[in-house]
C-alpha cells in the first residue's frame, strides 16, 4: 500500500479547476518534487495532502485513511501526527527562541521536551544557535529551524512549499542536503517547487500545469545533491 | 510552553497589551468610582439633605389622632404637651449618632398692644444641652432653618440673652404688616404673663412662618402659663431611605417576622428612628414628615440611576475598545495563528492562549483601574460632599465581575475571527 495516493481529485472554485482530476501515488521513504508555474494547483495540491483543505471530488488517501472524508477536527490531528511542514516563508513564531519554535510543534502534538529539541536542532546544524530569536538568525538557518521543527515528531511525510523560494544558492545547497539526509534516514519528502535545479534532486519530478499532472519525470541518476548550472 | 508564549506575546505585543490594560483601567474605574460614591452616596445625600431641615415630627398622641381625623399634618392641632424635661432622652436612643438636630415647639397666641393677635412660636435658637449621656450639644431652629433669610438685624443669640430672654425674631410679612424693624421693641401680653421684647432679627422663611413672631422656648411657655410644655419637636436625623419593609413596619411593626424585625431594627430607617423616640417621649407619637423623606428617597434613587448609567455606559464603551484592540491584535497574529493551527493546534488551545493573554492584560487593567477609581471617587466625595467615600468590600467582587464580562464580550468577535482563520489562507498570504 502507497503511503499517499490521490484518486481522481477535483478542487473547483466556481468555474476554476484548481485541480483537475489528479492521481498519484507516493510511496514510503521516497523523495517527489512537485513542479510548476505559478497558479498550476501546486500549493492547492499541497494544502489538500496536507491535511488543511479538503477536495471537492475525488479520495485522499493518507496511511490507508481518507483524509477527503475526515472532519475538520480530526485533520488537524492527523496533519499533527503524520505530516511535517514547511514553509517559503519559515513561518517561526518571532517572540520565541529557535529552540522554542520546535518545542512549540511538540507542545501541539505531546509533550515539549527541550532536549530533544537541541537534538532536532543540532540535526540541522544550529544547536550553537538555540537561545537565538528569528531575528537574530539568517534566511537560512530561519528554514533550518522550520526543517527542525518539522521533523520533530518524527512524520511519515514531510511536506515542504518551496523551501528555497527565499535562500541564497549556498542555503539552498544546506537545505537541499539536509532533505537528503531526511531522506536516507527513511523519511518521506514531497517538495513543492518552481525552481527546476531543487525539483531534479528529487527521485521523482511531478508537473503540474492547469490544475492537471501533465508529466513525470523519474530521475535515473538519483544522487540527492543539488548541482548548479 | 504555554507560559512562555504567554510571556512572549506580553512582552512582544506590550504597546498593543497596554493600551488594552489602559481601555480596561478606565472602564474598572469608572465602575469603581461610580459603585463606590453609589453605595456610599446615601449617608452624603442624606447629610446634605439635612440642610433642609428635619425630616421627623414629635407629637403628644393625643393631637395625632386629632390631626389623623382631622387630616391636618403640621401639628397645629393642640390639646395635649409633650414634656421639654425628656427632650434630652432623643440622644440617648439607639440611632442616638444618627439625630443631627432637634428642636422643640410650643405654638402661643399673644396680643399686641393695639389689640392684634401675632402668632409666637416658642423654641431652640442654638440651644446648648448636657446630655445625660454625659456629652454636650448645641441645636436648635438655627441650623435647622437653615434656608431662612435674614433680611434685617441678627439671629437671636440664646447664649447671650440666657439670662434676660428679651429678644424675637420676627417673620419679614409680619414685620411689614406691623411696620416693625430690627432693634424695635414690641409688647406682648399673653394668656397668662406680658413680655417686652426686642426685635433682633426679620426672616424670610418663605412661607406661613413669614406671619409668625419665633421667641425664646421659656419666654413663649411664660406667655401661656405653659412651663415645660412642648407641643411639637422636630427632628433631623441620618436616615436610610424607606421601602415595603420599613412602610409595612411603621404601620404595625407586629406584622413582622422575627427576622424583619431585626433587619427593620437594625437599619436607620426614619420609622424604625421614629420607633425608638416614641419609647422615650412619654405619650408622643413620633412620624417622618413625608415630603421630605420622599424627597430624600427620589434624589437618592435618581442619583443612584445616574450612576449606574454612567457606569454601564463607560463599561460599554471599555468593550468596544476592547473588540478594537484585540480584533486588531488577532489580525496583526493572524499568520502565528495560522501556524499554530498548521502544526497541530485545535481552535479551543488557541482560542485559551489568547484568552489567557487579554485576561492577563485586564487583571493588570482592573487592578490600576480599582485604585484609580476609588481615587476619582475620593475626588468625587471630597468636590460634592465634601467628604471622604468610604471604601466597601462589595466593590472589589462587583468590579472584577465587570472587569471579567466586559473582557469577555469584548473579545467574542476576535475570538469569533480566530476560529473561522484558516491556515491556508494566512500561510500562503491569501
Amino acid at each position: 500500500m502507497s503511503l499517499l495516493e490521490l484518486k481522481n481529485v477535483y478542487k473547483i472554485y466556481g468555474d476554476l479547476h484548481a485541480l483537475d482530476n489528479v492521481s498519484l501515488k507516493v510511496e514510503k521513504g521516497e523523495w517527489v518534487s512537485i513542479m510548476g508555474p505559478s497558479g498550476s494547483g501546486k500549493s492547492t495540491m499541497m494544502n489538500i495532502i496536507g491535511c488543511m483543505d479538503k477536495p471537492s471530488k475525488g479520495e485522499v488517501l493518507l496511511d490507508g485513511v481518507d483524509i477527503a472524508k475526515e472532519p475538520k477536527k480530526n485533520l488537524t490531528n492527523i496533519r499533527r501526527d503524520k505530516i511535517g511542514l514547511i514553509f517559503q516563508q519559515f513561518h517561526l513564531v518571532n517572540y520565541l527562541t529557535a529552540v522554542e519554535n520546535v518545542m512549540l510543534a511538540q507542545y501541539y502534538h505531546s509533550i515539549p521536551d527541550e532536549k530533544e529539541a537541541l537534538e532536532a536542532l543540532d540535526r540541522v546544524g544550529l544547536a550553537d544557535r538555540a537561545k537565538h530569536l528569528p531575528s537574530q538568525l539568517s534566511g537560512g538557518e530561519q528554514q533550518r529551524v522550520c526543517v527542525a521543527r518539522a521533523l520533530i515528531n518524527y512524520p511519515e511525510i514531510i511536506l515542504a512549499d518551496e523551501p528555497t523560494g527565499n535562500l541564497d544558492e549556498a542555503n539552498e545547497e544546506v537545505v537541499v542536503d539536509l532533505f537528503h539526509k531526511l531522506h536516507n534516514e527513511g523519511t518521506t519528502l514531497i517538495v513543492v517547487t518552481h525552481d527546476p535545479e531543487v525539483a531534479e534532486v528529487a527521485q521523482r519530478t511531478l508537473v503540474l500545469r492547469s490544475g492537471k499532472l501533465s508529466k513525470e519525470v523519474v530521475n535515473e541518476h538519483f544522487t540527492g545533491k543539488i548541482h548548479f548550472d | 510552553m504555554f507560559l512562555r508564549m504567554i510571556r512572549g506575546t506580553l512582552f512582544r505585543q506590550w504597546k498593543k497589551m497596554l493600551m488594552i490594560a489602559f481601555t480596561i483601567a478606565l472602564g474598572a474605574s469608572l465602575a469603581s468610582a461610580m459603585l463606590s460614591v453609589m453605595l456610599d452616596v446615601g449617608d452624603k445625600v442624606n447629610q446634605e439633605l439635612k440642610t433642609y431641615g428635619a425630616n421627623i415630627t414629635v407629637v403628644p398622641k393625643e393631637n395625632s389622632v386629632l390631626s389623623e381625623l382631622y387630616e391636618v399634618e403640621d401639628g397645629s392641632v393642640q390639646g395635649a404637651y409633650l414634656n421639654e424635661e425628656e427632650l434630652g432622652k432623643i440622644k440617648t436612643i439607639f440611632w442616638a449618632f444618627n439625630i443631627v438636630d432637634f428642636a422643640p415647639f410650643v405654638n402661643v397666641t399673644a396680643s399686641l398692644d393695639d389689640g392684634t393677635e401675632v402668632q409666637c412660636v416658642g423654641s431652640w435658637f442654638d440651644h446648648h444641652m448636657d446630655l445625660p449621656t454625659g456629652e454636650t450639644l448645641d441645636t436648635g431652629i438655627a441650623s435647622m432653618r437653615s434656608w431662612w433669610e435674614l433680611k434685617e438685624g441678627s439671629w437671636l443669640d440664646e447664649q447671650l440673652l440666657a439670662d434676660t430672654a428679651d429678644a424675637a425674631m420676627i417673620g419679614k410679612d409680619l414685620a411689614e404688616k406691623l411696620g416693625l424693624s430690627a432693634g424695635d421693641k414690641i409688647h406682648l401680653t399673653g394668656s397668662a404673663s406680658d413680655r417686652e421684647l426686642r426685635i433682633a432679627g426679620v426672616y424670610d422663611a418663605g412661607g406661613t412662618e413669614d406671619m409668625q413672631i419665633f421667641l425664646q422656648l421659656d419666654t413663649a411657655q411664660a406667655l401661656a402659663d405653659l412651663d415645660g410644655c412642648v407641643d411639637k419637636i422636630e427632628v433631623s436625623a441620618l436616615t436610610t431611605p424607606e421601602n415595603e419593609l420599613s412602610e409595612r413596619a411603621a404601620k404595625d411593626p407586629s406584622s413582622l417576622t422575627v427576622a424583619q424585625m431585626e433587619t427593620w431594627t437594625c437599619t436607620a430607617y426614619a420609622s424604625s428612628i421614629c420607633y425608638e423616640i416614641q419609647q422615650v417621649i412619654t405619650g408622643s407619637v413620633a412620624a417622618p414628615v413625608r415630603q421630605v423623606a420622599d424627597s430624600e428617597g427620589a434624589i437618592l434613587g435618581k442619583t443612584q440611576l445616574l450612576m449606574i448609567l454612567i457606569t454601564i455606559l463607560s463599561l460599554i464603551g471599555a468593550a468596544l475598545g476592547i473588540c478594537n484592540l484585540v480584533t486588531a491584535s488577532v489580525m496583526e497574529r493572524s499568520q502565528e495563528i495560522g501556524l499554530m493551527k498548521a502544526i497541530g493546534a485545535q481552535n479551543l488551545s488557541v482560542a485559551l492562549l489568547v484568552l489567557c493573554e487579554i485576561f492577563l492584560t485586564a487583571i493588570v487593567g482592573g487592578i490600576a483601574g480599582f485604585f484609580a477609581g476609588f481615587g476619582f471617587a475620593q475626588l468625587i466625595g471630597h468636590t460634592v460632599f465634601g467628604a471622604a467615600v468610604e471604601l466597601k468590600p462589595m466593590v472589589v467582587p462587583i468590579v472584577a465581575v465587570l472587569v471579567v464580562l466586559v473582557t469577555l464580550i469584548g473579545s467574542i468577535p476576535a475570538i469569533r475571527m480566530l476560529l473561522g482563520l484558516r491556515p491556508t489562507e494566512v500561510l500562503h498570504g491569501r
